[in-house]
This record gives structure tokens, sequence and C-alpha cells, in this order.
């Protein structure tokens, strides 16, 4: 049915959607805009901000089962609002979409999920934290998360320990996505411990390791001339982290902005132009799967490269995310999100 | 010299075998100079005339306008060279019918690029055309559409005239004023005049004339 | 040079308007065929996709509450939130018309006959006072509601959102049925555990009606390229004659000096601004013709409902760039071979009339072989071709076969006409129409196609329609259908409708296994719904006696192409076995099926009981049937389906069927018609010299006008012979060859000869048409341009 479509359409101010970036460019009427010096209350800030028009509950892991066969996951809840207002009912105007997906060297699986909010078929709660679509969910106190999916192909049950802080992004949480101004308000927790089960049409697989879950939320977000853009979140094995994101710019140009933070969770801003990302290799579909990042002023000069190329995310608005590793200056693993590619 | 001929061979394939139409001629015109070709039906007349007129290839020999040879030239050189090198007034008079007198007479020296609109009028003046030049070729009796045709070529100034039976669909009193015309009006270009004729009457008021029999020069 | 050979070119146009005006016509025409053809195509597709869309909401399982009533939407959310993928629907009437809530993000595709157009507002869709799909009449009754005209919705049917058709109908939070999607994630625990008031309705195979449609689009979209072949006939046949007029000035351009490739391109140029202008003058006049011809879209030009209806017929951009390619292309192609010819012929050579080349018979000799070869291979293909490709080689070169060998044939038998002939006029006649055949021949074979198409068409479409109201007779036979829960439940219907109804037939069946193939079995009860309304493909006599008494068994087409079984073989069914008394026709079906009698599955299958019956009765008498059962048994009228009402519902739709018959026909006639006169007015200027010494010797002008008259009603009348056998192989070839390759299965073939007859006596009309202004020329012809002929000045 093609309400889909439209649908699609209309939730261009998403993140990760490939096309139509123009969506994000408009005038937030009636919403809500992302100031800065914000003052974050928790576990409040957590829940569901339904004045911005746009937020995200993005959960990315790097995986490793006993044999050392490197996995990728994904968790994502997307808010999409009509209009300001949490409303009751069918017409509440928030919309709400999901999308899982578990990464292997071989293969790539993803799920979607869409529902429409106020019915409780799908919502973000703040205390007690509950972020959910259909039977997917994402419980807990945030020291500790419980995290379920499932499709027709695959499934997986997690659990998740906070290791360090929360960490804000751009200045103190207000992250400038464009010369122009536009922002976000953006914070991560990336120092999960996660372990659990992914149930694989090849088998179950019991899997460790390390997830990042990032929290945004705006209602114009990016300037009116920017396509897409490249994301990076690196663990380097020093326990250092990276957050660097590269917006494409129709002009040619591109904005760039980065987080460097210690394993204590100390953190410095980097502005536009610190961080350079360059592609080096595409894959079949002339998506960059090989980049060249540096960040000079903390000596970082790495090569990230998927573990799978074909990490594209066909979903109703594709894009592409996958896992990665990183070597060079610094040796790690990571996750790699593009859009504005299709 | 304005045009020459050497041992010019051409052979037709027919259905009875192939037929030699012209058997080795050679010829030579000069400026200013008017010749008759005469011949019984099938010597070669037409054909020869439609060698020289770039109209059609020999199978060997030479023709060379001004010293030029036609056998370097491509079909796109043939075009040109009958634009503006040669005119030639068919027995049918080969008029565009859509077009009126006045187009008629200047199309070939519109696309030769040569086009004088005085020497038009000039022309048709003394062709007796004046009243019918807003009028459509079918319009015109036989010896006026001949006079249209005759006038189209001169139009373009050319160097060699080539004239087919130019007078052969009209009565004899007609033929000859138009003759008179077209020798009077090469004279004054100073161009040559090569005309396929049956009939000795013309063929007696030209400066030389030629007999071809069976493909060759008798 | 180029401005004074253009001049020169298009003026040749203003001084024979008259050409000018067939050049463009036929082009025009040409694509006007196209265009038409494909909008009538697109609409019939519509109201098929309706149609499908009606019945398909019977294909997916469904959920609902046992007692019948409205489950609430936390029962919804609850089965979400444990993983169930369902989408939930709420339906009612309002002021009479059937409104169905859906929720789009959650909808299987193909669930609620509708597909939203671009613009439409979907923040006042999901959240705001809601909009409604429906077609113009319900857009009509329901006025006052937000409604956005499509023609995908079945009749007196609304879509909507969930949301806005809960409080339309007064049904806040509630919602009668959950569709069950395919591919249901891993891990999603029991029914029952989550909702154990609900029970598991299973889709109703039998009313998939996707694949009958799917065959009826590819015939459709067959016949859409065979008009392409017509237009291509008829643009050949324009620009051959465009050529044929201006030899003599190409001619005379060369010996002045034109170079060749100049005018080459020049004249490729002129015709393609004529292609262009003709390209966009046809793609108009098909619109028109196409909106002319279907009452839906009649009533949008009307302008009902502005520009909301616009979406119902509009010049897509699809068809501006498909009726343009058949104009452009067209002319490309016949331009290509008459430009190719002209480049490659000595000067002094391009006057020569064409008549003259085709009378030197090296031309017709070499038709005479391909003609021969394509029909020979078209008659191995018939029994050989297997594959879709085969199928469409077949139809190629059966048609290019037959169109090439017509003017052979018409030659051969006005030869014959001729030597037969008593009467001097009559032998005059004949051979002055064989004299006229080659310039006719291009027009003739237009008119061929064009009725082979017809009667193809015809055949393919009223057979279709035949099979699909069988299929629907015999698989929806009953007024209603009702589904029991329990075996009390059972028994009360049983109670309650054998006094009111005609007869109760269960419909009950098994799964098993025959010859390795997944089949369902089933028990009928002996009963008149089964002989009057099953068709069978293959039989014995009496095939539903001795499967009722318990002998034999039906098999559907499916088991039987798969397991390669036919009558008189035997199956076994619980170590017993039957012989095979019928191989019945099952249209959508993808696996096998077998009838056996009540009594013998009975024994075969002790432990199933129906809980699914068929009741006959007055279909007028159906709704308060419905309501009376719910009150007397509690059998709610969630549990019924009142077949008869979808069955009309559908059929109502089908009869639009017959428009597009109607629409091609008329616009292939007209079309062959106008090449035909196209031909016969250039022909006239040849003629007066081939009819002067007739006239001299004493035929008067009318005789001679009568006579062309006669001509090209008699070339027409030969060509219907020989089309009407050249478009029944055509049908064949789609039914039998194309649609097995495609679907796996035959689609009858059915003949319908008083269509036939009428479409002849149609084509005769239109030759006659088209000859009567040349005939009245040629009988009013000055006796002064008849003289010329004998007169010097010729």
């Amino acid at each position: 049915m093609n309400v889909k479509a439209l649908f699609l359409a209309l939730c261009l101010p998403m993140p990760a959607l490939a096309q139509g970036f123009a969506g994000l460019g408009t005038e937030a009427e009636g919403f809500s805009v992302p100031q800065p010096e914000p003052q974050f209350n928790f576990p409040t800030d957590h829940g569901a901000h339904n004045d911005y028009r746009i937020e995200w509950w993005y959960l990315t892991a790097n995986l490793e089962a006993a044999d050392g066969t490197p996995y990728g996951l994904q968790w994502t809840l997307f808010r999409s609002a009509l209009a300001p207002g949490a409303g009751d009912g069918w017409t509440a105007p928030q919309l709400w979409m999901g999308h899982a997906a578990v990464t292997t060297p071989d293969n790539h699986y993803v799920a979607e999920r869409l529902a429409r909010g106020g019915i409780g078929q799908a919502g973000v709660t703040a205390d007690p934290f509950e972020a959910w679509i259909d039977d997917w969910a994402l419980t807990g106190d945030w020291n500790t998360l419980h995290m379920t999916a499932s499709a027709a192909d695959f499934a997986y049950d997690m659990a998740l320990t906070a290791q360090g802080p929360l960490i804000f992004h751009g200045e103190g949480g207000y992250s400038v996505k464009s010369a122009a101004g536009q922002a976000s308000y953006y914070y991560s927790q990336p120092f999960f411990a996660i372990e659990g089960t992914l149930q694989l049409p090849e088998g179950d697989v019991a899997v460790t390791g390390n997830a990042w879950l990032d929290r945004e939320w705006s209602s114009q977000p990016l300037a009116e001339n920017q396509t897409g853009w490249d994301w990076f979140s690196l663990s380097f094995d020093d326990g250092n982290k990276m957050m660097g994101f590269r917006l494409q710019q129709t002009d040619g140009q591109n904005f760039t902005s980065a987080t460097w933070m210690t394993p204590d969770g100390q953190t410095t801003p980097y502005t536009d132009g610190a961080l350079v990302a360059t592609p080096l290799a595409t894959n079949d579909s002339d998506v960059p799967v090989r980049w060249r990042v540096e960040l000079p002023a903390q000596g970082v000069d790495v090569t990230v490269a998927a573990i799978n190329e074909n990490a594209w995310m066909a979903t109703s608005v594709p894009y592409w995310e996958g896992p990665v590793t990183v070597t060079g200056s610094h040796e790690g693993i990571g996750y790699l999100e593009m859009t504005g590619y299709e | 010299m304005l045009l020459t001929v050497q041992d010019i061979h051409k052979t037709y394939h027919t259905a009875d075998g192939p037929f030699d139409v012209l058997r080795g001629i050679d010829l030579t015109l000069a400026s200013g100079e008017t010749l008759a070709l005469t011949g019984e039906s099938g010597s070669g007349k037409s054909t020869l005339l439609h060698l020289i007129g770039g109209l059609d290839t020999p199978d060997s020999g030479k023709i060379l306008h001004e010293g030029r040879d036609m056998a370097a030239l491509d079909d796109a050189g043939r075009a040109a060279l009958r634009r503006g090198t040669v005119g030639v007034v068919f027995q049918q008079f080969n008029l565009i019918p859509s077009l009126r007198v006045s187009d008629n007479i200047a199309f070939q020296a519109r696309l030769a690029g040569r086009h004088d609109p005085d020497w038009d009028a000039a022309l048709a003046a003394r062709m007796g055309l004046t009243p019918h030049l807003a009028k459509y070729p079918e319009q015109l009796s036989g010896g006026q559409q001949q006079r249209v045709a005759i006038a189209r070529t001169l139009a373009t100034k050319p160097r060699v005239v080539l004239a087919d039976e130019p007078t052969g669909n009209l009565d004899e009193a007609t033929a000859s004023t138009v003759l008179d015309l077209m020798l009077e009006l090469v004279a004054e270009t100073g161009a040559g005049l090569l005309m396929v004729t049956h009939s000795e009457g013309l063929a007696a008021r030209v400066s030389r004339r030629l007999h071809l029999r069976a493909g060759r020069v008798a | 040079m180029t401005t004074t050979t253009l001049h020169a070119l298009l003026s040749h146009w203003w001084r024979n308007p008259l050409q000018l005006f067939t050049l463009l016509a036929g082009l025009a025409l040409a694509t006007a065929l196209w265009s038409g053809v494909q909008a009538v195509n697109a609409e019939a597709r519509a109201s098929y996709d309706a149609a499908a869309a009606t019945l398909g909401e019977g294909q997916y399982d469904r959920l609902v509450r046992r007692d019948g009533q409205p489950m609430t939407q936390e029962t919804y959310v609850a089965l979400r939130r444990a993983g169930w993928l369902v989408s939930p629907v709420v339906q009612g009437r309002l002021d009479g018309v059937r409104i169905i809530g859906v929720e789009p993000l959650t909808a299987p595709g193909g669930v609620g006959p509708v597909s939203l157009q671009e613009g439409t507002d979907l923040t006042s869709f999901l959240t705001g006072e809601g909009q409604l799909f429906a077609n113009y009449e319900v857009a009509e009754q329901l006025a006052g509601l937000n409604i956005v005209v499509t023609p995908d919705v079945a009749p007196n049917t609304a879509v909507t959102d969930i949301g806005v058709a809960q409080r339309l109908l007064s049904k806040p939070d509630q919602i009668d049925s959950l569709i069950v999607l395919r591919g249901q994630p891993i891990g999603r625990p029991p029914l029952d555990a989550i909702a154990p008031k609900l029970t598991l309705q299973p889709a109703q195979g039998g009313s998939d009606i996707a694949r009958l449609t799917d065959s009826f689009h590819l015939n459709l979209t067959a016949f859409g390229l065979l008009s392409f072949a017509v237009g291509i006939f008829i643009v050949n046949g324009a620009i051959g004659l465009a050529f044929e007029q201006r030899r003599p000035v190409v001619r005379t351009l060369r010996a002045l000096g034109l170079p060749l490739r100049r005018l080459i391109l020049l004249l490729g140029a002129e015709l393609m601004l004529f292609a262009l202008i003709a390209g966009v003058i046809g793609v108009a006049l098909g619109y028109v013709i196409a909106a002319l011809l279907l009452p839906d879209v009649a009533a949008t030009l009307r302008g009902l409902y502005g520009a909301d209806v616009s979406g119902t017929l509009q010049l897509r951009p699809s068809w501006w760039l498909s009726g343009m390619a058949i104009a452009l292309g067209g002319t490309a192609l016949a331009a290509g071979g008459a430009l190719y010819q002209m480049s490659q012929m000595p000067l002094l050579a391009a006057a020569q009339p064409r008549a003259l080349a085709m009378a030197a018979g090296r031309r017709a000799v070499l038709q005479g072989i391909a003609a021969a070869i394509l029909l020979m291979l078209s008659g191995v293909l018939m029994f050989t071709a297997t594959g879709m490709i085969g199928g469409f080689l077949l139809l190629g070169a059966l048609l290019i076969g037959a169109a090439l060998a017509l003017p052979i044939i018409l030659d051969r038998l006005l030869a014959l006409a001729s030597r037969l002939a008593r009467s001097v006029t009559a032998q005059w006649f004949w051979a002055d129409t064989r004299q006229q055949l080659p310039g006719l021949s291009l027009a003739l074979m237009a008119l061929l196609l064009a009725m082979a198409a017809n009667v193809g068409v015809s055949t393919m479409v009223s057979s279709f329609r035949l099979t699909f109201t069988d299929f629907l007779d015999q698989r929806l036979a009953s007024e209603l259908y009702v589904r029991t829960e329990s075996d009390a439940q059972t028994a009360a219907l049983i109670t309650f409708a054998t006094p009111r109804t005609d007869i109760i037939l269960p419909i009950q069946s098994a799964d098993t296994e025959v010859a390795g193939q997944p089949t369902e079995v089933y028990g009928a009860r002996d009963h008149a719904t089964y002989r009057d309304n099953w068709v069978f493909l293959q039989q014995t006599r009496d095939p539903w006696g001795s499967t009722f008494s318990g002998q034999t068994v039906l098999i559907n087409e499916q088991l039987s192409r798969r397991a390669n079984l036919m009558v008189g073989d035997e199956i076994t069914l619980q170590d017993t076995a039957f012989a095979i008394a019928g191989v019945y026709g099952d249209y959508g079906n993808p696996i096998g099926q077998a009838v056996i009698g009540e009594e013998v599955f009975a024994t075969l299958y002790p432990d199933i009981a129906p809980q699914n019956f068929g009741l006959r009765m007055d279909p007028e008498a159906v709704p308060d049937f419905v309501d009376a059962l719910e009150a007397a048994t509690g059998i709610a009228a969630t549990q019924t389906v009142n077949q008869a009402g979808i069955k009309a519902i559908s059929l109502a739709i089908f009869e639009r069927t017959f428009t597009v018959t109607t629409a091609l026909n008329i616009l292939t006639l007209a079309v062959a018609g106008f090449a035909i006169l196209m031909s016969l007015l250039t022909l006239a200027s040849m003629r007066v010299p081939q009819l002067a010494p007739a006239w001299a010797m004493g035929m008067t002008r009318q005789q001679l006008g009568r006579l062309e008259l006669v001509r090209a009603i008699m070339l027409a009348l030969l060509t219907a012979v020989v089309a009407l056998p050249l478009g029944l192989a055509l049908a064949w070839a789609l039914l039998a060859v194309v649609n097995v390759a495609a679907f796996g299965w035959k689609l009858p073939m059915y003949l319908f000869p008083l269509d036939y007859a009428r479409m002849g006596v149609f084509a005769l009309l239109a030759a006659g048409l088209a000859a009567l202004w040349p005939a009245r020329r040629l009988a009013r012809t000055p006796p002064a341009d008849l003289l010329k002929v004998f007169s010097n000045e010729r």
C-alpha cells in the first residue's frame, strides 16, 4: 500500500533517510528548536520530547562470538512528529519507526516496524525507562538495559551494563550541524558492555562486546543544502573513543564535527574542519566502504573498513549501517553509518 | 579550355545483357563556343550530357571542367559542380511544381549562393516571363515552362550550359525564339553551350556540331 | 541552401494540402490508436484490480472474536506487543456505503482496495478530519465528507483510516478483525496466550483471482502490441506515399545540385517535424477517444469533481512518451527504409514510380518467400511452442507472415475470378482490380491486422469473461457462507437454516498427498449446485453421479497437469482407489484439489467435522437471514460471508470489459478505413489513364465510380475472409500457448460467430465509407481530363 511511501515521504526528517534531506531544512513551524547551553534533566530527558519534530534512540554494537567471529548489531527507534504534542488515540501526531539489524561477515539481516503513537503500540517513557515498538523493547535504568528485537529470519535478546558516564557532544550536548547554525541536542552512552544471544538462520550464537547508545532530538537539524551524512563511532584498543560526522553539502563542501572521549569520560569537542574523512574505496553500489579518517589534534590517521560491505539497510528509506575495523595510527573497531547514497 | 572529354565509355546492364552506350568519346568546348550533339535515338547523346553534367559517372575516361578532373569528385563534389559550374536544361522542364515561377527561376542560384535579383528580373523580362512570375508552372504553356527552365539555368551564370532537347516539346516557331534567346544569353555571359538535339534546323545555328552514332563520334 | 531547399520541400505540402492531411492524419491516427489502446488498457486494468481487491480481502488469514463481537483496541496492541504482525480493520455501513477502516502503517500491500495517490495529505489522512477514498458515485452519496475520488476502490465502498472509520461508524476503540501478515517473526507466542477470545480464520483460497487477472493483463498487453503493429503499418503507408509523391521533385533537386546527404537530412528533419506534430495530435486524440468510450472517464470529463478526479484518466507522461515514441519511431522506421533506398539510388533512376518496381515481380517473389517461411514457422511453432518467447514468436510469425501473404493470396483469387468471369465488364473489372492491388496492398494489410486484432480481442476477452463468471459460479455458488465455532453452533445452524434455505452444503476438506502432490480433498454433498455450475475440461458422461455415489473422484487442472493424471486414471486416498471422472479448471489455486462424495469422505476421514457451510437461498433474503441467524443462534454476522454480494460487485465491474472490446474495434477499424481512403486518394491520379480507355469504349463515369466502390468492398470482404482464421489463431496462441507458459493453465477458448459477423459488417462498412469519396470524385471526372489521356499533351 502506497501509504507507506507517503509515510516515508513525511518521515524524511528522520535521520538516516537517504533522500530528500530538504525536509530537514524546512522551517520547524510550531516545534521547539534546540538552544545553546542546554540543561539536561535525567531520567526525564531519556524519554520522548514530543515538541521536537524528530528524535531517536539509536544503539549499535560490535560483538564477537566465542570463535572470534565479529558481528554487528543495530536497534533503533525513530520518532517523527506530524505536529507538536503527544496526543491520544489514532489522531496522535507521533509516528514511530523501528529498525533492527544483525551484520555477520557474510550476511546482513534487516527488519523494520512502523507504528502510530497514541494507542500504545510504540513509544518511549522516561521513568521507568522503556522504549518500544511492537515486541521490540529497550528497558532499564541506563546502568543496565535489556534489549530485544525479532523478525522472520532473526532475533536477539541482549543485556547491557554501563561502564562509564554519559557523553555530551558539541557544546555540552548542543551539537551544531551547519555553518548556518542548525543544531540538535545530542548525547551518548558509548561505554556499554553487552552480552546475549543472536538467533540467526545459521543457528543461535552467544556473543559479547561493546554497545554505543546515541540520543538525539531536534526540529530542523540540517541546513537546506545538506544532502546526507557519514557518521563514525570508533572505539580504539587504548580505551579512547571518537565520534565524528561529515555532512555532505550540495556545493561539494563538507561540514565536520567530532568528539574525543577518554576512558574515564573526559571529552574534547572539535568544530568544523578539525576532522577530515576521505572515501578510499566503494562497494558495488558505489557506497564508500573504506575511509581515511584523520583528527590531527589527537594524532589520529586511521583506515576505517567495513566488516561486511553489503550492510545495506533495505528499509523503506534505505541507508548503509554496519560494523567496521580500524587500523593505522590507532587500532580498534566501530560503526559506520552513511546516508544520501541511494 | 572550358570542358575536355577524353575517351569516355559507359555500359548499361539491361535485362537483355550489357549495352555499350558510349564507346570512346572525345570532345572539347571553349568559352563562348556553342556545340550541337546530334544522332539517332539511342546513340548516347543524352547519356553523354548526363555524364558531363555530373548526373551520372562514366565507366572509364576523363571529364575535365576547366582542367578539374570530375573523377576526383565525390557525390557532394558533383552536386557542387551541378549547382555552380554547369547548368542543365532538361527535355522535360523539371520545374518544381509547388514553387511560383519567380522562385523556380531563383532556385538554383539560391542553392549556389549567388542569387542576383536584378539579373533574375532581367532574364525574366528577356524571356517574356515578367507577367507570369507569380504563377505556378502548371498554369503556363509548354513553351513558357521551358523558358522558365532556361532562365533558372542562366540565373546561376554557369560556365557550361548543357541542354537536352531544350525545345523538343515546343512548336517550331517557339523553339526558334527560345533558342535565339539561349544563344544570346550564353554569348553575353561568356559560357559554353552543349546542346543535344535531333533537329537539323537547330543544329545548323550553333558554331559546331558533333554527330554520334552507336556510341562513337561519327 | 537549407532555407531554399526547405522552402521548396515544404511548398509541396501547401500546394497539396490533401497529401499533407493524409500524411499527418495517418501518423496521428496510428498514434491515437496506440495511445487510445493504452488508455483503455489502463482503465481495464484498474477495473480488474478493483474487482480483485474486493475479492482479495480474503487472501490473508484473519483473527476475529469467537463470539463474532468486535474486539477492543487493547487486544490489537497486546498482540502487536507480543510480536504478532497483525493489522486492524473496522467495517460498517454509513448511508448504505460500506466503510472500511484500515491502518496504513501496518496493513499489508493489496489490502484495502486503494492505492493512495501522490498529493494525498497524510497529516489529514491520519490525524485530521480524515480522508476517504471512493469512486465518484460513492463520493456523491457521501457528500459532506472529505472524499478523494479514485477508480481503484470497489463500488459502494469507501476506504479510510481506522481512526476515522471508528468515529464515522461510532465504534470507538473497536476492531472487527485483524489481518494476519505473512512473514511473522520467530519466537512468537501462541494466540491463546495473548488473546484467548480470538480465533484464526484461514484465508479463502478459492477467491484468489490474482492469477486470473494477471493473465488478462498479459493478453491486453499483447493486443496493445498488436495495435502498435497496425499503427506501424499505417505510418509506413503514409510515409511511403509521401516519398512516392515527391520522387520527381527529389530528382529535380538533386539535378540542380543539392547534395544527397543534405537532401536526406532535410527530408528526415521535415518528417520528424511532421511526426512530432502528428504525435501530439494523436496522443490527444487517443485520449479523447478513450475518454469518450469509457463511461467513468466521460464522467470525469464532465468535471464533476474537479482536480480530484484527474487521476482517473490523465495524460500521463508515459502515454506522451510512448505515443510520441510510436509517432517518431514509426516514422523513423518507415522513413529510414525509404531514405536508405534513396541514398542508394542513382540520381536519374529516382523518379521511377514504385508501381513499376513492384511490377518487376522480384519483390513480389521475395515477399512470397518470406511469407511462406514465416507461415511455415508459425505452423511448426503451433505444435511445438511452449515458453513465453515461443508464444510471442508464434504470434509475430503468424501476423507478419499473414500480412505479407495477403497481397499474393488476393492476387491469386483475383486471377481466378478473372478467368471465371463471363462478361467483358467483369473480366475488365477483375483485371483492373489486380492491377490496383500493389497500390492498395499496404492498406489492406493494415485492414487485415485490424480485423484479426478485433477477432482476437473479442475472442480473448469474451472467453476470459465466460471463464471468469463460470469460475465465480462454481466457487461462490452458495449465496451465504457460514463458519461455525463449535459442534453446538453447527447443530444450531442446521436446525435454524434447514427450513429457511434451499439446501445446506457442508464444506469439508482434508490435506493429503496425491501422486506426490500436496492436495486438498473435499467431500461434496449431492446437489444440483455442483452439477449446474462446475465446468470440466475433461469428463466422463456423468462425473457427479459416480462421484456422489462414492465410486469416482474429480481433480483440478493443476493436479492433472503436475501429476500427469487424466480421466480414467486412478488415484488412491486413504488406501482406497478412485477412478478420475473429471478434471475441472481451478484458476488461481496453487495446489492440487480432489473432490469425492460426502458419504465416502465421512468414511475415509471420520475425524473431520465440517465447520464451513454454503447456504443456497434467495440472494435478496441473505441480509435478513444473517440478522435472524445471529438472534436465534448467536452465530455472528462476522462468521458469515455474503458471497452473492461480492459476486455481484465483481461481475458489475466486469461488464466494463465490453467497453474495452468496443473501443478497440472502433479504433482499429477507423484507422484501417482511413488507410484505404488514403491509398485510394493517392491512386486516384494514376487511375485516370487506366479508366479512360474503359470510358472511351462506352462505360459511363457513374458505372466506373460504382465499380470503384464495389471493388473496395469486395477487397475488404476477401481480406475479412483471411482475417477471421488469423484472428482465431491469434486468440488461440494467446490463450493456449502464452497463457500456459506464463501461468501454467490454459484459458478455454470460446467462439462468438455473431460477434465476428458484426465485425465483418463493420469492416465492409469502413471500406465502403473510405471508398465513397474517391469513387464520387471519379464519377465526376470531367470528360476533358479523360480525353487528355489520348491527346499528345500528356
